[in-house]
């Protein structure tokens, strides 16, 4: 393992570039996603502090390494910004201390920790991580700070407004289901991706914007930046990225051209759902990930085949988590058969 | 083993050869049905029944089967004996024999009744067999029953529901509801539950005899050289 040091300049780099993405996120969906990030940092580090404690390990080096608020922030991207705090809480408390300290801590655990804890939430509470909101723009009731922090804490809403008029599927959600009612992608665009005068007009939320989902395009792209910063940086290496994006791209192009009418066109799938953020702060884990070029780009192709896989034809509509844990697993296969050899060892 | 006497199959069965805890045997059925305190309880006492019955039969018969074909008798005697606890459970338990469906047939795979057959019944009188299968089945009963209790309340805040499906109608009212308004936590409930429940149970118990050698450390610095390594192997 890295000197602390080294380790926490990487995760604090990590954490500045989530800005981009974090900043479209507070703009098109509200407030919602910095309690998010507060509930599961805390909690994080609480759980560092006392599984650290508990296993006997020095403090402070672990601590400021900085890895458990990374776990925690991927967490609560991929939590609905109106999630109640214990959601996020025992996602947070479940990534840290069985995901990761139980497998023996930074370095040692097979599987992202965040996948982990976002998995286990979303078997364990599908009515919650499924409530996701529209963007702002065409909220009933677009929540100010307080208010969105009152729900989040205490589930208390604003007088007069109910919890299911203020949630609404996601974009990859939407489409699965409709497409599942025999719709084609074009029609189901065409009725929820108006432009905003006629919308407001038919009062239709258009979940779609031009290329992704509406708002989630943006965030999108915000994740992009980021990580292509981290790339610059040589935080992160460009083989894991550019595979998964890649596989995903080409898959969704074949479909696409064999029948448009039934599967979303590659830049829809680039720019929906966890995509970006799970090319680029995800997959890329150093953990988890395979370790050698060659290793990495089957590692990242894998995620993109499977992430489209279980997108298109999966009982679930985003698939990111999924794909991730099942590459896990495939690491050390993956690691076996691509790793540089070492000079004077034999092939073993 | 016998050197210890009752007491210490006893021991053997309940806590340091446990075969749910330490030998890790029976697991499908083990983690399969113990999402609730009274599946967990009907499987526990069925798997106990069918362990004493096997025990004491194998005993039993032990001098009149020959060491080569001795395995197909176990399993043919096992076999029987869990044919009659399914029919007998069909008949008075129905609905509990519902839930519990295909595992009780698999009793006759669960290793662990193999296991005390192969390497304790054979070789022992019918009393202490009788006693180990006993002791052997209480122990994985009880681990059935914690672990079935843990999953009940953490996955959806009662314990004791249903308990009328193994003790009649009056026990309707022996459900206690521990959660009140509770939303359920459905990974206790489904598979991974029970791995991480049955992992965290085996950890709890590593860490107890951990902490006890810690404070007998001088008494067992001597013992440990007269004591056998522990006589089962599954």
């Amino acid at each position: 393992m890295h000197a602390p040091v080294s380790v926490t300049r990487v995760m604090l780099q990590v954490l500045l570039a989530m800005i981009p993405g974090l900043a479209a996120y507070i703009w098109f969906f509200g407030w919602g996603i910095v309690y998010n990030l507060l509930i599961a940092m805390t909690v994080a580090v609480v759980a560092e502090t006392v599984m650290l404690a508990l296993r006997g390990r020095p403090l402070r080096p672990y601590l400021l390494d900085g890895s458990a608020l990374v776990t925690a922030a991927l967490l609560a991207f991929a939590i609905p910004p109106l999630a109640p705090w214990w959601v996020t809480a025992i996602g947070s408390a479940f990534a840290i201390v069985v995901a990761k300290h139980l497998y023996g801590g930074l370095g040692y655990n097979p599987f992202n920790p965040a996948m982990v804890g976002y998995v286990m939430l979303l078997v364990s509470f599908p009515r919650e991580m499924t409530s996701w909101v529209p963007p702002l723009d065409f909220s009933v009731y677009p929540m100010s700070f307080l208010e969105a922090g009152r729900y989040i804490l205490t589930g208390q809403l604003p007088a007069g407004v109910t919890f299911d008029a203020l949630t609404e599927a996601t974009p990859l959600d939407t489409l699965k289901t409709n497409l599942g009612m025999g719709n084609t992608v074009a029609e189901i665009r065409a009725q929820l991706g108006l432009d905003e005068a006629t919308s407001r007009l038919l009062s239709v939320i258009p979940i779609f914007g031009a290329i992704g989902g509406k708002g989630w395009e943006w965030i999108a792209g915000g994740f992009l930046l980021g990580g292509l910063w981290l790339i610059h940086r040589r935080i992160i290496s460009w083989h894991i990225p550019l595979a998964m994006l890649g596989a995903l791209a080409i898959m969704a192009l074949l479909f696409y051209l064999i029948a448009p009418d039934r599967y979303a066109s590659p830049l829809f799938h680039l720019f929906s759902g966890a995509t970006m953020l799970g090319a680029f702060f995800i997959a890329t884990d150093p953990v988890t990930a395979a370790s050698s070029p060659m290793g990495r780009l089957i590692y990242g192709a894998g995620i993109g085949i499977l992430t489209y896989i279980i997108r298109a034809w999966g009982g679930y509509p985003d698939s990111i988590a999924f794909a991730v844990l099942l590459m896990n697993m495939a690491v050390p296969l993956i690691d076996h058969y691509f790793k540089p050899r070492v000079f004077g060892h034999d092939r073993d | 083993m016998t050197h210890d006497g009752y007491a210490g199959i006893a021991r053997e069965g309940l806590w340091k050869n446990n075969p749910a805890l330490v030998q890790i045997l029976g697991l499908c059925p083990l983690l399969a049905v113990t999402n609730s305190v009274i599946n967990g309880l009907g499987l526990g006492l069925a798997t106990l029944l069918t362990l004493v019955l096997s025990n004491t039969t194998v005993s039993l018969i032990r001098h009149y089967v020959r060491p080569e074909i001795r395995i197909p008798v176990f399993v043919l005697v096992i076999a029987s004996i869990v044919t009659v606890i399914e029919l007998a459970m069909h008949a008075y338990f129905h609905e509990l024999y519902l839930i519990l469906g295909i595992f009780i047939p698999l009793i006759v795979t669960n290793c662990a009744i193999i296991a005390r057959a192969e390497s304790f019944a054979s070789k022992n009188p019918v009393g202490p067999a009788f006693f180990d299968g006993l002791m052997m089945g209480l122990g994985f009963a009880a681990v059935l029953i914690v672990l079935g209790a843990i999953r009940e309340v953490l996955g959806s805040g009662t314990l004791l529901a249903n308990a009328h499906l193994m003790f009649g109608e009056a026990a309707r009212g022996f459900a206690i509801t521990v959660i009140e308004d509770y939303r359920g936590f459905l990974l206790a409930i489904l598979p991974p539950g029970a791995f991480i429940g049955l992992g965290l149970l085996i950890a709890l118990k590593n860490v107890i005899d951990a902490r006890r050698e810690r404070r007998q450390q001088p008494a067992i610095a001597v013992r440990s050289e007269a004591a056998a390594p522990p006589a089962t192997t599954a």
